[in-house]
């Protein structure tokens, strides 16, 4: 059994409206529900956005403002089981299919 | 007598499956690629001493096992592996191979990663002859083959048959790979032509493999008649001076009847089973012009069933064409102002000239060759354009029809453009989403 990183990458700025947010959110928590379920799901979080981020270099040199540039950033991520990567694609395929258009990247943990 | 071509042969043949065996047994694409290597070097020399055994391709897959097992012992770091792979369940030679060939062109790996793949470890290619036939540095092509190794790897890609209902998804994208293989070959568009002409052969090769491995596939089949009907009419495509010929002026006695017959044996077979797709449609419109008189009616209505199957812009454009024969130049040329998406593309350019010179239209057509010209890179097609253009924008009594667009007319040219690193061949949508 892998581990796989399901990032989700969102535009800088609000966030879209209740009317538009609220469903997506519904359909996360559903997806985290039966990901539950089937022993897939070992961590998820949402993320405040890039803005509120601070960078830290060797000497305590600290930026203000997330690492990578760029009108988008990390919005959350969900850290899943999978048997391959095929199965990991699936779940990020439907998590895709909830966060429309935002894409998800799958990534596997080393 | 074995000499180092009949260990060549043997290698053509079963380097691939003898990578797919080696890959079930240790789980690891590099190990297998060795061992079946060290293998064939073995028997080169053991061949030659005490001839070729009854079985060659056990002889090379054992040979390659203890290689592999030696290494692993001495290593002592794949246990692991190995006992993951040995879970594996299907371990027919069958199983084995279709396992290579849908790992090689899963669609997590970008279209040149998985070109790459599959001509090196299904062909047997080496990575100098793949690089020199895409025309990248030798380098490049090996940075891209050990980059998708390792994410097969370290991505957990799995090393399995997709499922029953995983297959109308994945199919697709394994014979974009192999038709994308086949154009390359095909089109020509530079460097060593030898060395094309091999692309070609190495492709309907695979196409004879999958349609062995999967019988019941049709598409499987319709890939392998088009590239057959194509590739017979190649000796009779270039005149003795290099010159351009297309498929209406193309001396039909040099077209191998062989491959002609047994293309449109396929078709047949394919019509029989009645599940159409963009590739036995394909496949039928290149039969209909190998027949001694060209049906533009039946073609215009294959078009029309491949538009259903595989809309876009470039089947619209071969549809035009059809078009033009049976309604006229002028409906044709309607079609073609009003198809978008083709920008670039020098065969739009190409089929709008000839459809501007058939109306008269000819300081239109004048510039219409010119900006076709500008846009392909083939020597021949420009040699072909440059004389289009000529017949324009020369004296006014050159006779009509003594021109047209290099083999536009006959469906066959396949996608415009397919070069390294584009996507997949236009006319057939590839079922990969992660591609690229």
């Amino acid at each position: 059994m892998k581990q796989y990183l399901l990032s989700i990458y969102q535009p800088d700025g609000d966030p879209p409206p209740p009317e538009i947010l609220d469903p997506i959110m519904q359909g996360l928590a559903t997806l985290n529900d039966e990901m539950r379920a089937s022993g897939t799901w070992v961590f998820h979080a949402g993320l405040h956005p890039g803005s509120t981020a601070t960078v830290v270099r060797a000497g305590g040199l600290l930026t203000d403002g997330p690492f990578t540039e760029g009108k988008e950033h990390l919005g959350g991520f969900t850290v899943i089981n999978a048997e391959d990567l095929d199965e990991a694609l699936t779940w990020a395929g439907r998590m895709a299919d909830i966060v429309a258009p935002l894409p998800i990247e799958v990534r596997p943990l080393a | 007598m074995v000499d180092r071509r009949g260990v060549e042969g043997v290698f053509r043949r079963e380097y691939g499956r003898a990578v797919a065996v080696l890959i079930r047994y240790f789980g690891d694409i590099d190990l297998a690629e060795e061992a079946v290597q060290e293998a064939f070097a073995a028997a080169l020399v053991d061949w030659a001493a005490h001839g070729v055994p009854p079985s060659p391709a056990g002889w090379i897959i054992t040979a390659a096992r203890n290689r592999a097992v030696d290494r692993v012992r001495r290593e002592a770091v794949r246990g692991g592996k190995e006992a993951e792979a040995v879970r594996l369940m299907d371990t027919s030679p069958r199983a084995d191979e279709l396992r290579l060939i849908f790992i090689c062109c899963h669609p997590a790996l970008g279209l040149p990663a998985r070109v790459a793949l599959t001509l090196r470890l299904l062909g047997g290619l080496g990575t100098a002859e793949i690089a020199r036939a895409f025309l990248v540095p030798e380098s490049t092509m090996a940075q891209r083959l050990v980059r998708a190794k390792g994410k097969i790897r370290d991505a957990g890609i799995p090393y399995r048959i997709p499922r029953d209902e995983e297959l109308p998804d994945r199919l697709p994208g394994v014979l974009a790979v192999l038709y994308l293989i086949f154009n390359e070959g095909y089109a020509a568009s530079g460097g060593d032509t030898l060395t094309r002409d091999d692309l070609a052969a190495e492709a309907i090769r695979l196409a004879r493999r999958l349609v062995a491995l999967m019988p019941d596939e049709p598409e499987a089949r319709g890939l392998l008649a088009l590239m057959l009907l194509i590739h017979a009419r190649r000796p009779a495509r270039v005149g003795a001076d290099g010159r351009l010929i297309r498929l209406a002026d193309q001396d039909r006695g040099r077209w191998n009847a062989g491959l002609v017959s047994e293309g449109r044996e396929l078709v047949r077979q394919c019509l029989r089973r009645g599940r159409p797709g963009p590739y036995q449609i394909q496949a039928a419109i290149n039969a209909v012009h190998s027949d001694a008189e060209t049906d533009w009616r039946q073609i215009l209505s294959l078009y029309d069933q491949l538009t259903v199957h595989a809309g876009g812009s470039v089947v619209a454009l071969h549809r035009a064409v059809a078009v033009a024969e049976v309604h006229g130049p002028a409906v044709a040329l309607e079609i073609v102002d009003g198809l978008d998406g083709l920008d670039g593309h020098y065969m739009r350019d190409a089929v709008r000239a000839d459809l501007l010179r058939r109306l008269g239209r000819r300081r239109e057509a004048a510039e219409a060759y010119r900006e076709a010209r500008e846009l392909t890179s083939n020597a021949a097609e420009k040699r072909f354009l440059a004389e289009s253009l000529e017949s324009v924008t020369g004296p006014p009594e050159v006779a009509e029809g003594s021109t047209g667009p290099p083999e536009v007319a006959d469906g066959s040219a396949g996608p415009p453009g397919v070069a390294e690193g584009s996507a997949a061949p236009p006319e057939v949508a590839d079922g990969g989403r992660a591609s690229q």
